[in-house]
């Protein structure tokens, strides 16, 4: 197989989404979390223009952003608890 | 969140954000977008109004009365829509079938029922955000 | 001890059956892959024709799947109805009354 150079920038920017989903689930501070979801769909949207569909860009990003402020309100209304 | 500098870029930047969210709706057929993204635009930009200058500010733009009205008649519009079809004898949600003109491609009012379900699904994905929204926030006091 | 190597060994297993299967399917983005058949045809060159509307991805969305859509917005409906239900207090609607 033979890569041209958008195929290395994919390849970059999904091992990116593989780290940042593996620290979602490592962080125990759900703000941090949170804050680490909102630069997944970040770097989603720049995946998806990759990859020629700006539809689903314009998508991931509104509501990316939508889920990330929806789970800070639900996050700032519960109360923390240490074990 | 009272503060002076994000109040003044907020009233600077959110009518545009609200603007472009409804250009995204109404250009769905035409341009990349569509219904449901410039539906959550909408809505994204009414959520940072009633987060930066409070939840009451915000309730006052928009009353319980006009988001349970959206709420509800946004589905609504949408049977609606699809009884066109019937009542012209061609099967539910028909679009060319029902001999509607569909217009010129590319201009803002073509392509027959599309536009004006899309314009429906959108104000109705943006009532839905800020009635989540404003249900989470309500007991913050 | 003995139960968590099982459990790696099986989870080895499983990955190296899914990893086979995946190099089993023809690259991506090829043009004469299964997925290309006369559906995605039938889309490509009629849909202007019969919908009107310059952008594909929304006359397949609102025009060819409508009943999808349809049923996607109720979806919508249910999930506000689920949060209002929860979480709606009595507390404002006593304060307006009195």
């Amino acid at each position: 197989m033979d890569f041209i150079a958008a195929d290395y920038w994919l390849i970059a920017l999904m091992s990116i989404l593989v780290v940042a989903s593996l620290a979602m689930y490592f962080i125990k501070n759900l703000i941090h979390a949170v804050i680490v979801f909102g630069a997944y769909s970040l770097v989603m949207v720049v995946i998806w223009l990759l990859m020629n569909t700006p539809d689903l860009a314009i998508t991931e990003a509104a509501a990316g952003i939508c889920t990330t402020v929806m789970m800070m309100v639900v996050i700032f209304r519960t109360k923390r608890r240490e074990e | 969140m009272r503060d002076f500098i994000l109040k003044r870029v907020a009233a600077l930047i959110l009518p545009f954000v609200c603007v472009y969210g409804f250009y995204v709706i109404f250009h769905g057929h035409i341009s990349p977008g569509g219904s449901f993204a410039g539906g959550i635009i909408v809505g994204l930009s009414f959520i940072a109004f009633s987060t930066i200058y409070g939840i009451e500010k915000g309730r006052a733009k928009l009353s319980e009365d006009v988001l349970t009205w959206t709420e509800s008649f946004g589905t609504l519009w949408y049977g609606i829509m699809g009884m066109v079809g019937i009542f012209k004898g061609v099967p539910f949600l028909a679009n060319k079938l029902a001999g509607i003109d569909l217009g010129l491609p590319g201009e803002l009012f073509s392509s027959g029922l599309i536009s004006y379900i899309g314009l429906g699904v959108g104000i109705r994905v943006a009532s839905t955000m800020i009635t989540i929204f404003f249900t989470l926030m309500e007991d913050e006091e | 001890m003995i139960r968590k190597i099982m459990i790696l060994l099986a989870v080895l297993v499983a990955a190296y059956g899914v990893l086979i299967a995946v190099a089993e399917l023809p690259p991506y983005g090829m043009s004469d892959n299964p997925v290309h058949n006369q559906v995605s045809e039938r889309y490509i060159n009629d849909a202007l024709e019969d919908t009107g509307a310059l952008n594909m991805v929304t006359s397949i969305v609102l025009d060819y799947r409508a009943y999808d859509t349809m049923f996607e917005t109720i979806v919508l409906f249910t999930a506000a109805l689920a949060v209002v239900i929860t979480l709606k207090s009595d507390k404002r609607k006593e304060r307006s009354g009195k």
